[in-house]
């Protein structure tokens, strides 16, 4: 009997991550690009999304896939009222979705029809961030109220983001928001990352945000 | 956070190269993993306990290597490491900063038996 030292170096991560690679796979062959949206509860996931539905469609078509832990429909209810296609995953009490999550919700989206997916994740500001989706951009909303330490409570989420969302900007004469301090700890973590400043309540900001959306919808178009 | 999916994940990477090494059993686990990703050691082996039960990896030792965050400044290629909270370049106060290591996550050998 021998013993033997046998190299490995796979990720622990990565049968999750290989589905994710499927997902987005599918995306791109429907020519759909595609968003995961996280932030903690309330930070205005479902409000900016909403947002970007009021400010690109019908010239975009736009599709949503909601992630919740109670069995709701709240969020996906509020897309269709808008107008657009939603699915409602029900996590069954998981704290994030996960690529295989997706990647049922993809089987029966009618993806076909739409050119924007928006994925909505679980209200969570630490697990959503070990599991990609596939999604081509990962997106966090940062509300004013959280406060401006977050990315340096959090720094793992923030590392791995395409956009920033600085949301209810609105509130900044009311709130104690150095947002000096802010954008140093996220310039240390993801240095350059795009940030759009924006209030779902007023409006201002979000035609940016649909700008930047609006290009990135027509470059999945021209591949 | 998701100690139980984690230990699963090892588990499966584990006993799939063991197998196709032609293993008897598997003595011991090494696994590198960054100090940016949040893993309790103490639960992954109360779940590896249970879990490696009654398969190649039984009475297998799992071997936890941390790896500190590691920064590079920008402005004056200055390297530090970071134990707690995210700073800035502690030469220059820069922010304009790099992370060079911490987010490892991953399976890096076994040791078998044949």
């Amino acid at each position: 009997m021998s013993s033997e030292k046998v190299t490995v170096v796979e990720k622990i991560m990565d049968a999750n991550d290989q589905v994710a690679l499927t997902n987005r796979r599918i995306l791109d062959q429907a020519g759909v690009f595609s968003l995961n949206i996280m932030a903690s509860p309330g930070a205005g996931k479902t409000s900016v999304i909403l947002q970007t539905i009021k400010a690109l469609a019908p010239e975009i078509r736009i599709g949503v896939i909601e992630g919740d832990t109670a069995p709701v429909t709240i969020d996906a209810d509020k897309v269709i009222a808008a107008g657009m296609p939603a699915l409602q995953i029900n996590t069954a009490g998981s704290c994030h979705l996960d690529a295989v999550m997706l990647s049922r919700g993809l089987e029966s989206f009618p993806l076909s029809d739409i050119d924007l997916l928006i994925v909505e994740n679980v209200g969570n500001l630490i697990c959503p961030a070990s599991f990609k989706l596939g999604t081509h951009a990962n997106v966090v909303i940062a509300s004013i109220p959280e406060g401006d330490d977050k990315p340096y409570k959090y720094p793992t989420i923030y590392r791995g983001l395409d956009v920033l969302i600085m949301n209810k900007i609105d509130l900044l004469p009311y709130i104690r928001f150095n947002k000096e301090y802010f954008l140093k700890g996220i310039e240390m973590l993801n240095p350059g990352l795009t940030t759009f400043q924006v209030s779902c309540e007023t409006g201002e900001g979000i035609a940016e945000w649909a700008e930047w959306l609006r290009a990135r919808v027509k470059e999945q178009k021209a591949k | 956070m998701h100690e139980l999916a984690v230990t699963e994940n090892i588990l499966n990477i584990a006993i799939r190269n063991a197998e196709n090494a032609r293993a008897t059993r598997v003595t011991d686990i090494n696994l590198v993993i960054g100090a940016l990703s949040s893993i309790v050691d103490d639960s992954v082996q109360f779940y590896w306990d249970m879990l490696s039960q009654d398969t190649i990896c039984a009475g297998s030792k799992l071997h936890f290597q941390r790896l500190p965050a590691r920064i590079v400044c920008q402005d004056c290629h200055t390297e530090y490491e970071i134990q707690e909270e995210l700073r800035t370049c502690p030469s220059c106060d820069s922010y304009r900063v790099r992370f060079v290591q911490g987010e490892e996550f991953f399976l890096e050998s076994i040791e078998i038996e044949k």
